[in-house]
């Protein structure tokens, strides 16, 4: 063997030698970050079966399932939501229709951050980012000829997910569907809050409550549900760096895990529920690569820290979408592109379940014909292109291979360096985490301005434009329409049952060993309104405030 | 010595996607303004308060919700109501060009949607601020 590295080595210095010259050519190519060739050098460390191994295999660098989608194709999962329950829900039924296989709930500013649509804070908010929910009245209309017992739901909600949860149950107990029969995914992930994407409502340590509360409970009653969705897409979109990605998302899943064990859990009672949210950029090999060293990760972290036992403890299973902030005012068109190298990286790293971003994204909410080609998207990968027909089809790739040991090892020094600082709550409370993410926003940008990072119609290859015809706009006449139907809904509830159940939930807060899911559940129930519920909680538990440090 | 250029950036409404805002914050600063950010989800009273107790040349906010057509001819009209008359005030962030007339009838100066570099920015400050 060292025979012939010695051989590969002098090939390779012949090769690079016999370059020079024509490299020095092309100064402006000269200085990218990665070699410019790999070879079976740059993998030598790399050992077979302890490092790679097979799918369904620890350390599951190659994929979580044995088959990956030779059993089934990933979950075509597309996030959509805007303006009302009733609006949004003609969307759900059309995207099922035409073959989506999950939903995927967007809901509006006011709704993620605990407030009802007729506060005044809610101006101007009401149903634009995502749908308005003030209650389980809206619930039950979002969901209207919906099976609960058939599709699998993800709500993108994080700091009142445990209320929006107790909804989801109590429409499906309205449906005769039972909870153990639901499935879905919370977000449920407040730590990348507090770093990355600013929808948090208490201070850390309630929030974590919530989060442990909710993973118990779920553990005993819904057993299917995916309890977090442990993500990274954000912190990447706020600018992060891939190995800052899954390093920082790793480092709030091990916070998470600690904070269920300490709240006397036992690990392999909730882990398998815990699950993934990862970004696909544009630059296809090095995401492969991310997503292969976030699963050979993650599976070490659960079996050397916390001595996890099952296998599905280990697994990390995880959502992906494109990237967002990748997507160009100009030449929307060009975004469509984007999306499939995106969906290929993300199919070719494993992905549980995508979101395919619409062309027009930066530019306003998507329009219905962009988000079939977004779908049709994943579409074509999945039937057409035959990157679905082998299971980690880059693995042996010299370059993949040692991407991918890159990447694990630039992820573990954050990791070390975030327990060194106590964690990754200490580290976002410090704002350590912030900074690390705004620093590589602003390289970035000014890598953009400088032309070294070539964006195609943006800082090369310009063409006059004409603006874009036939954007979604959301009627502003939404928060009008949804403050009334609250009027009506309160007038017609019981609301002494719904003061009751309000009182007892602020005794259940106030005593930490309390478990709140079924107080909340209790007050969703009586149709006491979202703004309601998160109004006690932040009464007992206040509210966190962010740094302003740049 | 000239007064340095005071530039309060500002995040109103309920959106928390900051990274356009503190990489704007962070070049402004590089171009040798005076920065003060105010942080997440403030409502247009909160940020006339302030450009009136920091005693800025400029507002510069950023939205990405949709929620511009509201909240930014809010700010102009509380910003003029506490006399600041000379105040020069600027938006970005995800804003379909449909809306910049309007929104610059409302008295926002100038509109800066994605892809705008800060240079540009910055230049404009330059060049607009009294």
């Amino acid at each position: 063997m060292s025979n012939e590295k010695e051989k590969i080595q002098a090939e390779l210095d012949a090769y690079n030698a016999s370059v020079e010259k024509a490299v020095a050519r092309f100064p402006e190519r000269a200085n990218l970050p990665e070699q410019r060739l790999y070879t079976p050098l740059d993998i030598q460390d790399t050992d077979y079966a302890d490092d790679i191994s097979f799918p369904g295999v620890y350390p599951y660098t190659r994929g979580v399932q044995p088959t990956m989608y030779r059993g089934r194709f990933w979950t075509m999962r597309m996030y959509a939501g805007f303006s009302t329950a009733e609006e949004s829900n003609k969307r759900y039924r059309y995207l099922i229709e035409s073959g989506a296989s999950g939903l995927s709930c967007a809901f509006d500013l006011p709704t993620q951050i605990g407030y009802d649509s007729d506060d005044s804070i809610s101006e101007g908010e009401v149903g634009k980012v995502g749908v308005a929910i003030d209650s389980l009245a809206d619930m039950e209309i979002l969901f209207d000829h919906i099976d609960l017992g058939k599709v699998s739901t993800s709500m993108t909600i994080n700091a009142p997910a445990s209320v929006l949860l107790a909804m989801y149950i109590a429409v499906g107990e309205k449906q005769g569907v039972k909870p153990e029969q639901l499935k879905g995914t919370i977000q449920n992930d407040i730590l990348k809050e507090y770093a990355a994407r600013g929808t948090y409502i208490f201070p850390p340590r309630p929030s974590m409550r919530l989060i442990t509360n909710i993973f118990e409970y779920c553990s005993q009653n819904v057993p299917k549900w995916n309890t977090i969705s442990i993500s990274g897409y954000h912190i990447r979109e706020a600018g992060s760096t891939a190995s800052q990605e899954i390093a920082f998302t790793i480092s709030d899943g091990i916070a998470y895990v600690e904070a269920a064990i300490k709240a006397g859990l036992d690990v392999d009672a909730f882990a398998g529920r815990l699950s993934f949210f990862w970004n696909a950029h544009n630059n296809l090999l090095e995401e492969v690569a991310k997503f292969r060293a976030s699963r050979r990760i993650w599976a070490k972290v659960m079996k050397e820290r916390f001595h996890a036992k099952k296998e599905k403890s280990m697994k990390l299973r995880f959502h992906t979408q494109t990237a967002g902030s990748m997507l160009t005012a100009q030449q929307p068109n060009n975004n469509i592109v984007r999306v499939a190298l995106q969906t290929a990286a993300a199919v070719m790293g494993g992905t549980q379940s995508l979101h395919t971003n619409s062309r027009d994204e930066a530019l306003a909410l998507p329009t219905e014909e962009s988000v079939m080609v977004a779908l049709r998207t994943q579409q074509i990968v999945a039937y057409e292109s035959g990157l679905a027909d082998v299971i980690d089809p880059l693995a042996g790739s010299y370059y993949v291979e040692a991407m991918t040991n890159k990447i694990e090892q630039e992820a573990w020094d954050y990791i070390n360096k975030i327990d060194e600082m106590g964690g990754a709550v200490s580290a976002i409370e410090k704002g350590y985490i912030q900074k690390e993410i705004q620093d590589s926003a602003y390289k970035w940008q000014m890598d953009v301005e400088s032309g070294a990072k070539v964006i195609v119609g943006v800082n090369k290859f310009q063409v006059e434009e004409k603006p874009v015809e036939g954007l979604l706009r959301v009627d502003s006449s939404v928060g009008e329409k949804q403050k009334q139907k609250l009027a009506d809904m309160k007038a017609k509830r019981d609301n002494e049952a719904v003061k009751k159940a309000l009182v007892d939930l602020e005794a259940a807060c106030k005593n930490e060993n309390e478990n709140l899911m079924p107080h909340i559940l209790n007050a969703v129930r009586t149709y006491a309104t979202l703004g309601e519920i998160c109004n006690v909680m932040r009464k007992v538990f206040g509210e966190y405030e962010a740094h302003t440090n740049l | 010595m000239e007064k340095r250029i005071r530039v309060l950036v500002a995040k109103p409404g309920l959106d928390g996607h900051d990274r356009g805002a503190k990489v704007v914050a962070r070049a402004l600063r590089d171009a040798g303004f005076e920065v003060i950010y105010t942080g997440l989800r403030q409502t247009p009273e909160q940020i006339a308060e302030a450009a009136l107790q920091e005693d800025v040349n400029v507002i510069a906010m950023s939205i990405l919700s949709g929620a511009h057509p509201h909240l930014f001819p809010k700010v102009v009209e509380l910003v003029r109501e506490k006399g600041m008359d000379d105040v020069l005030i600027i938006g970005g962030g995800v804003i379909p060009e449909g809306d910049i007339p309007a929104l610059k009838k409302a008295g926002i100066a100038e509109v800066f949607t994605p892809g705008t570099k800060t240079g540009d920015i910055v230049k404009f400050i330059k060049e607009h601020v009294k």
